[in-house]
């Protein structure tokens, strides 16, 4: 982990899919700084072979019968789409 | 009052034929609309429909007739789902029943309104939601804890019979706490997760804000079971927990952790849990200091695992599906940018900017992959510990409520406060708060709470102590 954090803000808002005015960029920024400085306590202790845990109680090669069921109805499922064209989702379009 | 009863009583009500469900919902809702507008624990409720639902419930069923209120980030059939956040406050309306709430259905209790929160449950005092101020009902100068903020307000400010909150890092046991009721987080696994809009997947649990340990245990009952819908849920059996109150506790072994007992603690929090700690002793259990060596890592670890689990499940909000879309957009880039930045409030995007810098290229191993390391010493901390003792018991939060605004520019602050409940949700273990005392801080007496932290699936042992302390005091 680097000994003093520089985030770059603009490259991870692009990554994050946000738009940040300068202000929020600048803002961000620090915070990030501020809260990374913190999380380098996990640096303190020596974590070389220690397993990783990603759930707490792991459950593994959990498998449901693989047959039919009623799911929502293709209206429920468009029911809250912002922009509906027939029974599809409408956006922007992509290819010319 | 019945809206100040609780669900164990108001059953008895119900059995005897002295009350029904409407006269139930009509007096919550008489509650709600007196009181809600100066503590703002609901951002919407739907009256007629519960009446409707009250007047055709199964009276035979366990909680037959009896209005739940839920926090606004678990879907219920033709209901609004906000998660206190301007992306989905427009033009959601949930279509289907979360499993959490299919259980509640089935056990004959009735969803009625819909509570606010920390936008996406990321917040501590509710100040997040980018829909409405929560106040504290025991002071309204201040806030009420969070993310569960409406949940706990609404039950301590007896708005509600009882809630259901959500718990990530604390979100259910702090703000029960801070306003001085009952919140228990079950083990990791034992709700299911199906239709709670996702925070950090690994952490989250859904669990019941209530008046009495009884009600906890109560609701617990019919909140739990496993679900097929989501694959993290356990498939174990569920006690009775309510057969496990009322037992004594000769002979119990209760551990403190050392590392627990610290500095930073507020005088008047410190005093009622040692208070609370001899109270126990003098009903018989065993008082220990026991270790948690790794505790200072918790709030560390917490704060690379839930941002970037968050920032990956947060990635569905981009204006396609559901949820808000730009209107000044032009191509689809632009249109997932503009609704992200448009629909989330500040503490979001802060923790979706970190958890997509810990995730991003380079930067994966030297955060995520750590600090899941560290969560197994910190797993490992309580699996030793409990080889030793039956429940851990610690305050819940170090400090009681603060005024509003007060911590509002300094989120690492915030965040810090969390210290006591998150490893409990990094470990998967089950942990209830309860209302031990209360501390004057200028002119107003706030609520201390008292966390008791059981083993793995071990709700029934937590249930026992926290009914023993309650009914002692």
């Amino acid at each position: 982990m680097p000994e003093a954090h520089q985030i770059d803000i603009h490259h991870v808002a692009k990554l994050a899919r946000l738009a940040l005015t300068d202000e929020e960029a600048k803002r961000y920024e620090s915070q990030l700084n501020g809260i990374l400085t913190y999380i380098d306590t996990l640096t303190r202790y020596d974590l070389d072979g220690v397993e990783p845990t990603a759930h707490a109680i792991p459950v593994y090669d959990v498998l449901r019968a693989d047959v039919p069921r009623p799911g929502l109805t293709q209206d429920q499922a468009l029911s809250n789409a912002p922009k509906r064209h027939a029974d599809q989702i409408q956006i922007p379009k992509v290819i010319e | 009052m019945l809206a100040s009863s609780t669900i164990a009583a108001l059953r008895k009500g119900i059995t005897a034929g002295d009350i029904t469900p409407r006269d139930i919902v009509l007096d919550v809702a008489k509650s709600i609309e007196t009181r809600n507008a100066e503590i703002g624990a609901y951002l919407s409720w739907d009256v007629d429909a519960a009446l409707a639902e009250a007047d055709h419930a199964d009276i035979t069923k366990p909680l037959g007739g009896i209005p739940i209120a839920i926090k606004d980030n678990m879907n219920v059939t033709g209901q609004p789902c906000t998660c206190g956040s301007r992306i989905l406050s427009e033009n959601y309306t949930a279509p289907y029943d979360a499993g959490a709430i299919q259980r509640l259905r089935a056990s004959g209790a009735i969803p009625f309104g819909r509570l606010n929160m920390d936008e996406f449950a990321m917040g501590s005092s509710t100040e997040n939601s980018a829909l409405g101020v929560t106040r504290n009902p025991r002071d309204l100068t201040r806030v009420p804890g969070g993310s569960s903020g409406g949940s706990a307000a609404a039950v301590a400010g007896d708005l509600a019979i009882a809630a259901l909150g959500s718990d990530t890092g604390g979100s259910i046991r702090q703000p029960a706490a801070l306003c001085g009721c009952v919140g228990i987080k079950p083990t990791y696994g034992r709700v299911s997760r199906y239709g709670l809009v996702a925070f950090a997947s690994s952490l989250d649990q859904i669990g019941p804000v209530t008046k009495t340990v009884e009600d906890a245990a109560l609701l617990l009952n019919h909140l739990c079971g496993h679900d097929a819908h989501d694959s993290t849920s356990l498939n174990v059996e569920v006690p009775d927990f309510t057969a496990s109150i009322g037992r004594d506790i000769k002979g119990l072994r209760i551990g403190l952790p050392k590392e627990y007992y610290i500095d930073g603690i507020h005088a008047g929090v410190s005093a009622s849990v040692q208070a609370a700690i001899r109270q126990l002793e003098s009903l018989g259990a065993i008082i220990e200091e026991i270790s948690l060596p790794h505790t200072e890592l918790g709030v560390a670890t917490y704060y690379v695992l839930a941002p970037a689990e968050a920032s990956a499940n947060l990635a569905r909000f981009d204006g396609v599906r559901y949820g808000h879309r730009s209107s000044s957009a032009g191509d689809l880039m632009e249109q997932y940018t503009k609704s992200r930045s448009e629909g989330f409030g500040p503490e979001v995007k802060r923790r979706i900017l970190l958890g997509t810098y810990m995730l991003s290229s380079g930067y994966y191993d030297a955060y995520y992959i750590r600090a899941q390391k560290a969560r197994t010493l910190i797993r490992n901390d309580f699996t030793e510990a409990f080889k030793k003792v039956d429940v851990i018991l610690s305050p819940t939060s170090p400090t009681p409520a603060h005024k509003l605004g007060e911590l509002k520019d300094n989120p690492l602050a915030a965040y810090l406060e969390d210290v006591f409940t998150i490893p409990v949700n990094l470990a998967g273990l089950p942990g209830i708060s309860l209302p031990c005392g209360t501390v004057e801080v200028e002119g107003s007496a706030l609520p201390v709470g008292l966390q008791i932290i059981g083993k793995a699936l071990d709700e029934a042992t937590v249930l026992r102590v926290a009914h023993a302390y309650e009914q002692s005091r």
